[in-house]
């Protein structure tokens, strides 16, 4: 069976235009975006305390929010989580430090359970306003060292246009993402970034495919038309592309949909970054290395790797 | 012809088999069971044992067995309930001399568990628990340390007859002296009895001054010491607790990690293990009025003005009898008229202030001062500690004691864990929750139960996917793609590494990555077939191009595993591991092991045609 077999070859790089400027529209809205309403997030990063409870019935969030407004926790906020039985209530982290005698988990719980309903403890989380802190520096740190690590190897195993063309497709997927949870201003919290992470390692991996294949046909049909050899690795690979993503988003939609509630947003992250990465492997990546003037030149074997390239005649 | 060499084709085999055994073990699942010791030390004898097997027949709690660990004893019940009802029931058959832990023990047959396998741990996310994120205040003892060589100094100076002024700074001492010619003398005194700092001197109009510095050195040795001493004593308030398999490591220069799997109580783990409590005994100033001095907000000379847990005032000798880091042994208990008592047991030094105290002040009050450290932001929005004291009992002697006495004023509650705390010992520099997590038992299973559909879910489709598409090379992708999931499981378990919520994600993630590496091969001999090559020739020139881009993918790909496991802390870096284990399994499974059997199944026929 063959969902792909065409006729004839998609002229991918004659959009050329119209994809470059999806892309740099879509950039520019989430960077503004994320400058002007910043990601909603988590307390993984804020500080704060988090807290899941189920009740025996649908909860009333009214109720709770008044209550705790009575209990000195007006800021807090209060939400389904899932189910209409789960209730997820958030709190900011507080100026005086240590409430921690019995911790503020438990103190809400008191709180929740004064009016003799029976209250479920599912999760209590509580992080430092420093500890989050580092998070965030860690969690920028980490992005920008795998970006710098991607790139040595691109430029290791192929050549510094490639490159710059596939950094460049995931900071595009990073900002994207990014940028769809600052819009809806979805909750960011240490899984999204996980995920995010897991998106560099995605996209990169359909970005270093396309390459391979444009590389091998460069050497092959030696050619000055690089665009018209780039069109044609990319109609060689979309068979592959198009299984590999609806694979992938295959297993990222169960997860999804049977995970629970708690890999929702880690999975809804990767559903994007998966769509987001394989168009940005065809046409950011590509567009990136055409505009640096890609050409045969610049992918001729270097002497020692002939022995490798037996296959390729 | 497409054949494989016998020892790529025992390779695949023994991997298979080898990581299926040592998989074995994580089919069996656990018993909820509930552990027995004694407080203290000693074994639990077969006695004890039988009464407690009998107490839980009686009940009607059917048990799976018993059997000795270490010094304690395992009861493995059916079920949760079954064994939360057995700890309620043995905690009050068997009194406090007893503490009672619950715990999960793996069913795993005994011919398994003798080859040394065990099966991988689940994370708090999986299991229930609480994890805590202390941070120690590691500036606090290096204050105390400067402030304790002042006072060192001061005395000294003094009794060598030198007039000098001495000021502890931060990591730092400074002297000042009156005259000029003291210099040298009070250099090489100071020398003398701390010759490990750094000195430094110089004249200031009539005087001199000198500052000792503690080193870089000292100050690092000084800091990791508070650590490690907090580390132990940490350990031994987790093992009062009496939790099984308990988590307790240093993190970073000065934090500490505690998990505590299946706590059912974070409450009382966080309020003991932050703990800074600790006793003081002294002598009251009877002779003065404690009123007074509270109006006048003054305590008379070598008296302290404290209050009562009750409110009123008492004034308290400066001088400490004895303290909390000279007990030996504290048991909550309770005094001859049934009031919660902790029972406490001082060393000879103690004992010995102790006998002499009692015997000079018979029929005076004697108080017990509790003293804890808080944290808390001063006026400028800087944390500052301050010692919370509270008089917890103010008795009258009626006897000479030593070493032997109780201490009354507190509920049952506050007694159990005072004789706890003083069991444990008393940290050596304060600490502060910086972080916690909580997760209910409820949800632990939940997590599980909803992370082995999605994984179930996810890869029945894909299976599902490729088996159609692909026909018979599907199939052998989606044996690949079992053999990837065996494999591992094989390698958590080896590593004992504790599969987390995220760790379900990263195989989930895996499955989907995997399944990419055959799609790579089997469209590259489709194209091979396409471009008119013989089937055996397609599928040889399938998996050789294709090798080349595989790697080149998977190792980026792995390069930001690797980072992510590198910054990440605990929930990334359980993703982290799966989908690099799962990354590297994967290119074995995908690459070799599905080549050995497409050799199996097509390598020794001349074919015209193939089922890809």
């Amino acid at each position: 069976m063959e969902l792909l077999r065409l006729r004839r070859e998609i002229d991918f790089f004659g959009q050329r235009r119209i994809a470059t400027i999806l892309s740099v529209v879509l950039v520019l809205v989430s960077l503004g975006s994320l400058a002007t309403r910043q990601l909603n997030l988590g307390i993984d990063f804020t500080g704060g305390v988090l807290l899941e409870v189920g009740y025996q019935a649908d909860a009333d969030l009214g109720a709770i929010r008044s209550d705790l407004a009575a209990a000195g926790y007006a800021d807090a906020q209060v939400q389904n989580f899932g189910a209409a039985r789960d209730v997820l209530i958030r709190i900011p982290p507080r100026e005086n430090v240590d409430d921690d005698e019995k911790g503020v988990g438990e103190e809400l719980l008191g709180v929740l359970r004064a009016g003799g309903e029976q209250v479920d403890l599912r999760r209590v989380e509580f992080v430092g306003p420093q500890v989050g802190q580092e998070l965030t520096e860690r969690g920028g740190l980490a992005v920008l060292f795998a970006l710098l690590m991607i790139l040595l190897y691109v430029m290791f195993r192929f050549q510094w246009k490639f490159a710059v063309g596939s950094v460049a497709a995931l900071a595009h997927d990073v900002i994207i993402i990014l940028g769809i949870f600052s819009v809806f201003q979805l909750p960011f919290d240490l899984t999204i970034l996980a995920a995010a992470l897991a998106v560099i390692g995605y996209s990169l991996n359909d970005t270093i495919v396309v390459f391979d294949r444009i590389r091998e046909n460069f050497r092959r049909i030696r050619t000055s038309d690089a665009q018209a050899v780039m069109n044609t690795s990319v109609n060689q690979m979309l068979g592959r592309t198009v299984i590999t993503s609806l694979t992938t988003l295959l297993v990222l939609i169960a997860l999804f949909l049977f995970g629970g509630e708690a890999l929702k947003g880690f999975s809804s992250a990767l559903i994007i970054g998966v769509v987001v990465g394989t168009y940005s492997s065809i046409y950011v990546a590509g567009n990136t290395a055409l505009a640096l003037k890609v050409s045969t030149v610049d992918l001729l074997p270097p002497k020692k790797e002939t022995a490798n390239d037996g296959a390729v005649t | 012809m497409n054949r494989y060499p016998l020892w790529k084709n025992l390779l695949v085999l023994i991997a298979i088999v080898g990581g299926g055994l040592i998989a074995l073990p994580n089919i069996y699942g656990d018993d909820p069971a509930v552990l027995i010791s004694r407080e203290g030390q000693g074994e639990i004898s077969e006695m004890e044992a039988d009464s407690a097997r009998r107490a839980l027949a009686v009940a009607g709690i059917e048990i799976l067995g018993a059997r000795q660990r270490g010094n304690s004893l395992l009861i493995r019940f059916e079920s949760v309930e079954a064994q939360l009802s057995a700890r309620d029931l043995l905690e009050e058959q068997l009194g406090p001399a007893y503490s009672l832990a619950l715990d999960l023990v793996p069913r795993t047959p005994d011919w398994v568990a003798a080859l040394g396998l065990r099966p991988m741990s689940l994370g708090l996310d999986l299991q229930g628990g609480v994890h805590f994120l202390f941070e120690v205040d590691t500036d606090s003892v290096v204050s105390k340390r400067v402030e304790g060589y002042a006072d060192d100094f001061s005395r000294r100076l003094r009794e060598a007859g030198i007039r000098r002024t001495v000021q502890p700074l931060e990591g730092a001492v400074r002297v000042e002296l009156r005259r000029r010619e003291d210099l040298e003398q009070a250099e090489d005194l100071l020398a003398e009895i701390e010759p490990d700092l750094a000195y430094d001197s110089g004249f200031d109009g009539e005087g001199a001054w000198i500052t000792a510095t503690l080193g870089e050195a000292r100050l690092r040795e000084l800091r990791d010491n508070a650590v490690s001493k907090n580390i132990t004593i940490l350990r031994n308030r987790v093992n009062e607790l009496g939790v099984a398999e308990p988590l307790v490591q240093r993190q970073g220069l000065g934090r500490i990690v505690v998990q505590l799997p299946g706590v059912q109580d974070p409450a009382q783990a966080s309020r003991i293990l932050g703990s800074t409590a600790t006793v003081e005994f002294r002598m009251t100033c009877y002779e003065e009025n404690a009123l007074d001095a509270d109006r006048l907000g003054r305590a008379p000379l070598g008296c302290e003005l404290q209050y009562h847990t009750e409110g009123y005032p008492i004034l308290l000798r400066r001088a400490v009898i004895a303290d909390g880091g000279q007990l030996v042994d504290a048991r909550q208990g309770f005094d001859e008229n049934g009031q919660p008592a902790v029972h406490v047991n001082l060393a000879a030094r103690g004992a010995d202030a102790m006998l002499e105290a009692t015997q000079e002040n018979l029929n005076r009050p004697m108080g017990v001062l509790f003293i804890e450290t808080k944290r808390e932001l001063d006026e400028r929005g800087e944390t500052v500690l301050r010692e919370e004291k509270t008089v917890i009992s103010d008795a009258i002697i009626r006897g000479v004691f030593s070493s032997r006495f109780q201490i009354t004023g507190l509920n049952v509650v506050e007694a159990r864990d005072l004789a706890l705390l003083l069991r444990a010992g008393a940290l050596e520099a304060p600490i502060f929750k910086v972080e916690e997590r909580t997760v209910g038992p409820s949800l632990g299973q939940d997590n599980i139960d909803q992370g082995m559909r999605a994984i179930l879910v996810g890869l029945f489709l894909v299976v599902l996917f490729i088996s159609v598409y692909y026909r018979v090379f599907g199939m052998i992708a989606t044996m690949a793609l079992a053999a990837n999931m065996v494999l591992i499981v094989a390698l958590l378990s080896l590593l004992q590494a504790s599969l987390t919520l995220p760790g379900i994600a990263g195989i989930v993630l895996t499955v989907g990555m995997a399944v990419d590496a055959n799609v790579l091969i089997f469209e590259r001999i489709r194209e091979e077939l396409r471009n008119g090559n013989s089937p055996q020739a397609s599928i040889r020139a399938g998996y050789e191009k294709a090798l080349v881009t595989i790697a080149d993918a998977n190792i980026t790909t792995l390069i930001a595993a690797i980072v992510l496991f590198t910054f990440g802390t605990g929930p990334i870096k359980g993703f982290a591991i799966t989908l690099s284990l799962g990354i590297l399994m994967s290119m074995f499974t995908a690459i070799v092991g599905t080549r050995a059997v497409v050799n199996l199944v097509y390598g020794r026929r001349r074919l015209s045609r193939l089922a890809v």
